[in-house]
């Protein structure tokens, strides 16, 4: 080991600077521009009916079956504020998609949390084996597992089938809020136990013991002892469900109908969906990339060690 | 009485977990291509998808990604760990902090933005274009799998080696290799694993030629799946399934003769 | 350790094995010969039905040429094992050239694709609006009509006057738009042949909507009386708060996906196209169709090759195999829209002629055609169509309270960690 090795990364930096800075300033180049058309001579932006007079010109010219050839008017990318402007238009469902996915971040913690502590507390030998059982489901495709998901919350779905057994029913489960969020809870579940677990596994339990002993009493244990220790899992495993529950544009689509449109949707719906605006959509996504990198940033100065463990 | 709690309430999560993939593996045995009635069983879908061109071409596309991404990345980012681990403070932090924007990042940024990087760079969406966005994301998971086993290192072994008459190849190989192993075996199956698991980047970054099996799963999904999906998961679990179990089980073994040789 | 390195090696070979082996039998090796026997399950209709010698089918045999289509989902036959008519895999075992088949559900995607995704197909099957607005920004390439000698089946009085001088494509179905109801689950006596009764709040929860916006639009257009090709602000306004005064309705919006919602009872009322419906009519018998008297949309999908299609001429084979009198029958039987392939038409049985897939003479007056857009009148019905589909989440006033937070959250963190940082100087001050 020495100093020249560090030439060793040298294919990566070209990697990175390719493959991750680029891209990021391409985003960041059509977030601030748009095409408009312009004057062939001077240059200067056209308004709608100065195009429509250009238009007409050509058509006068050449006939009434003439084709408009398409290098009539240039376009010319220009600057602008206009579509980072626009996405405040989009703010509602910006706040709908944090609001969704902090409730599921939330229940996830809520029902992670008792796991990780029950799977850190069993006998060693056990623990591999019951990792490995959290960790399985993922590897089913996600959208098949979503798709199970609909089969079972549809109106003619097996759950309300079962409740039809007792007289109850049937009730709206799919196409709600509610599905989304069970849906984001549902994929991101694995997400929050693998971190708490990793972390609470290193809490020593002659610690507890030892608390025990001096008198504390199990509520009194949780809140001094087994909750500051397991902040930094608790800190990456909400980061962890959090940012892709709030850009996720498939669970939206599959359980709550379309109606539900999360931020994630809006971004896909200017790229290859229905409305094609890639400025709009990279002024959306830089919004985006924009609050989660300051969420992380805050949550990171909360957890003061480096998170690379934590991660893995 | 506590025990029993924390036992009913694994019991939930694991059926909260599980009862999709259950409802998913039991249609796939149904006889009629509806998703919430029983009609009876068959073993059909299973022979039919081998005859399914579709799903067998993506699988084979997922496959053939998963292995060149996984294979290249690990070269990749174990070679920069080695080299950012030797770097000065400041520009490894600067390197770190680029390292770490797409585990940071959404999904939808990353494959958005790399679509843009592809389409500005002329290339055309295919084969090609799904591999680079494969490998691009799946070598920070590398390099952050080989870091902490570099820390972990005892420095004074590479001088030993090197007082010992090897040189800087046989340092490399004979020393550092070994040591960090663990790291990039972890970080390789990661990438395999997310590398199949992928859909957002894929989505984003596919062409004609090269669909993978989440992108055509997707494209099922606006229509209606057919069972032949449905059976295909329900074979890939079990073969997870089976290796696992076979892992933990050998994995007792080795440590009840430990135990023994122990006492 | 060295077990584990063992057993990733052998994961990868295993992995590498089935790579391979699913690879080679992803390109099975090109047939040299045609095959003989012929597909056994045809119907009773093909069997007199052969394929014509218009072209020479096998000029690109053994050349090892895959070409890209791009077609609607559901939108050609398929063999789902009862022995129906493969059209692709019929293509390939005809011509020898590869079929890489892939779908969309909306024009605006496949323009989306087409104009920002760097994919390269060869045939696409655009609708008509869809196709003037592609031959206007010059993403059409045109057609060699000396290898597409099938185009003489194809009806004149189709309207084709989205490609004015027929340059660019050839029309593969065309069909109308109306409201597929569910016979169970809705009122008898209500009107279902007016788009009102897609605002009607008895049906709260279970209308399905399109989720293609022109076809969104079209609809609340004709409610209130415009044109689908209205470019007037206002009236796109008022389509616009048509369509966010329904959202709360609806139960979600779809594409194809209306066949599983319609087929399981999941949902009362959708608009959809009527082919469509027909094939959801046989699957479900509770479920009607009708069309509104407000007038309905008459459309025409037609297939066109993309500007730098990699394989022009072999897409041209497909084309005019697509207007084969056996192939066309085949796609139109399957998919019940409404063929323009005249002799594929005259093999249909009587009933099929009448159905509502080709409608009277009535219909077809008050119905209209889709144009292209403007520049700006498309702009215009995006940013609507973005607005109405994120719309109904919150109030605006939230945005501010969100700021307030996000701003609070800023303070606090810091607070907190200054208090540690002082609480941790004290005590190493105490510890001194």
């Amino acid at each position: 080991m020495n100093k020249k090795s560090k030439f060793l990364a040298f294919p990566y930096l070209v990697w990175m600077a390719i493959f991750i800075i680029v891209p990021l300033i391409l985003i960041a180049v059509f977030a601030c521009t748009t095409k408009v058309a312009v004057d062939p001579v001077d240059g200067h932006r056209l308004s709608e009916e100065e195009i429509e007079a250009v238009n007409e010109a050509y058509i006068e010219e050449n006939g009434e079956d003439a084709e408009i050839p398409e290098d009539l008017i240039p376009q010319k990318t220009v600057f602008t504020w206009d579509n980072l402007l626009a996405v405040s238009t989009y703010m509602p469902t910006l706040i709908n998609s944090i609001w969704l996915a902090l409730i599921a971040t939330l229940i996830c913690l809520l029902l992670g949390y008792p796991v990780a502590y029950i799977i850190s507390r069993i006998k060693v030998s056990k623990q591999k084996m019951m990792i490995f059982l959290m960790i399985l489901p993922m590897w089913i495709n996600f959208l098949l597992r979503t798709y199970a998901w609909m089969s079972i919350l549809e109106n003619n779905g097996l759950l309300n089938k079962f409740l039809g057994l007792f007289g109850l029913g049937p009730y709206q489960f799919i196409n709600t809020q509610g599905a989304v969020v069970l849906g984001m809870v549902y994929n991101y579940l694995p997400f929050m136990i693998l971190p708490l677990y990793s972390i609470m596994v290193k809490i020593d339990g002659s610690t507890i013991e030892a608390a025990r002993d001096l008198g504390a009493g199990s509520p009194n244990i949780f809140r001094r002892v087994v909750l500051p220790l397991s902040v930094p899992g608790i800190v990456s495993g909400v980061s962890m469900v959090f940012v892709p529950a709030v850009s996720t544009f498939i669970i939206s689509k599959m359980l709550g109908g379309g109606t539900n449109m999360l931020i994630g949707d809006l971004i896909d719906l200017q790229f290859l969906g229905a409305s094609y605006n890639p400025h709009l959509g990279s002024a959306i996504s830089l919004v985006l990339m924009v609050f989660i990198l300051v969420c992380m940033s805050i949550t990171n100065s909360l957890d003061d060690e480096e998170m690379e463990g934590v991660i893995v | 009485m506590r025990r029993h709690v924390s036992r009913i309430y694994m019991a939930i999560i694991f059926f909260f977990l599980y009862s999709p993939i259950a409802v998913m593996a039991v249609y796939s045995f149904n006889s009629s291509k509806s998703r919430t009635v029983w009609t009876g069983f068959t073993l059909d879908w299973y022979g039919k998808l081998f005859h399914n061109e579709t799903i067998i071409n993506s699988l084979g596309v997922t496959m053939i990604v998963a292995l060149i991404a996984s294979v290249v990345s690990t070269v990749l980012g174990t070679l920069a760990a080695i080299g950012i681990f030797n770097m000065k403070k400041k520009s490894r932090g600067l390197v770190m902090y680029f390292t770490y924007l797409p585990i940071l990042n959404p999904e939808i940024v990353t494959g958005v933005s790399l679509m843009l990087l592809f389409v500005f760079a002329g290339l055309d969406m295919g084969f090609v274009t799904l591999i680079l966005a494969h490998i691009s994301f799946c070598v920070p998971y590398v390099i952050l799998n080989v870091l902490p086993k570099l820390r972990q290192m005892d420095m004074s072994l590479c001088e030993a080696a090197q007082d010992l008459g090897c040189n800087q190849r046989g340092v490399f190989g004979k020393v550092i290799i070994p040591e960090i192993m663990p790291g990039v075996l972890t970080g390789f199956l990661m990438s395999i694993t997310y590398s199949i698991d992928d859909f957002v980047i894929s989505y984003f970054t596919h062409g004609a030629e090269s669909q993978n099996l989440s992108v055509t799963i997707y494209s099922m999904t606006r229509r209606k799946v057919s069972p032949e999906i449905n059976a295909l998961s329900t074979i890939i679990f079990l073969i997870v399934l089976a290796i696992l179990l076979i892992m933990n089980i050998t994995d007792a073994k080795r440590q009840k003769k430990l135990q023994r040789r122990a006492a | 350790m060295k077990k584990s390195l063992a057993l990733v090696l052998v994961f990868m070979i295993v992995l590498a094995a089935l790579s391979i082996f699913l690879y080679t039998w992803k390109n099975p090796q090109q047939p040299d010969e045609p095959d003989i026997e012929d597909g056994e399950g045809d119907g009773e209709d093909e069997e007199e039905l052969s394929f014509s010698d218009s072209v020479d089918w096998d000029r690109f045999r053994g050349q090892g040429i895959t070409i890209n289509v791009y077609n609607w989902g559901e939108y050609i036959s398929v063999d789902e094992g009862d022995g129906e008519f493969d059209t692709n895999a019929e293509f390939e075992k005809l011509t020898g050239i590869n079929v890489n088949y892939s779908t969309f559900a909306t024009n605006e995607e496949l323009y989306a694709k087409l104009k920002g995704g760097g994919t390269k197909y060869d045939i696409i099957i655009p609708s008509d609006y869809m196709i003037s607005r592609m031959i206007n920004e010059g993403m059409l390439e045109k057609l060699d009509f000396d290898n597409i000698p099938n185009v003489e089946y194809m009806d004149d009085t189709i309207d084709t006057s989205y490609d004015q001088n027929g340059e660019y494509s050839v029309p593969y179905m065309w069909g109308v738009c109306g409201i597929i109801y569910n016979t169970t689950l809705v009122d008898e006596n209500d009107d279902f042949e007016t788009w009102n009764i897609l605002w009607d709040p008895k049906y709260m929860g279970s209308i399905l909507m399109f989720s293609s916006p022109r076809d969104a639009f079209g609809i609340a257009e004709k409610k209130l009386g415009f044109s689908f090709n209205t470019e007037d602000p206002e009236e796109l306004a008022a389509a616009a708060e048509a369509l966010k005064e329904q959202k709360p309705l609806v139960q979600a919006y779809v594409a194809d996906e209306v066949f599983d919602k319609m087929g399981g009872g999941e949902a009362a009322l959708a608009a959809y196209y009527a082919g469509d419906a027909i094939t959801m009519m046989e699957d479900n018998p509770d479920l009607a169709f009708a069309i509104p008297r407000e007038g309905t949309n008459i459309y025409t999908d037609a297939m066109c090759i993309p500007k730098g299609a990699p394989n022009k001429e072999a897409a041209e084979m497909y084309i005019n195999f697509m207007c084969e009198t056996k192939v066309a029958l085949a796609n139109v039987e399957y998919t019940c829209y409404s063929t323009p392939h005249t002799e594929a038409f005259e093999y249909l049985d009587e009933e099929t002629q009448n159905s509502v897939s080709y409608p009277s003479e009535e219909v077809k007056l008050t119905g209209e055609v889709y144009r292209a857009l403007s520049d700006q009148g498309s702009r215009l019905l995006d940013e609507h169509w973005t607005d109405i589909m994120s719309s109904g989440n919150s109030n605006p006033a939230t945005v501010i309270i969100f700021i307030l937070a996000c701003v609070a959250a800023i303070i606090v963190v810091n607070v907190w960690k200054h208090n540690k940082k002082k609480k941790i100087e004290l005590e190493e001050v105490e510890l001194r």
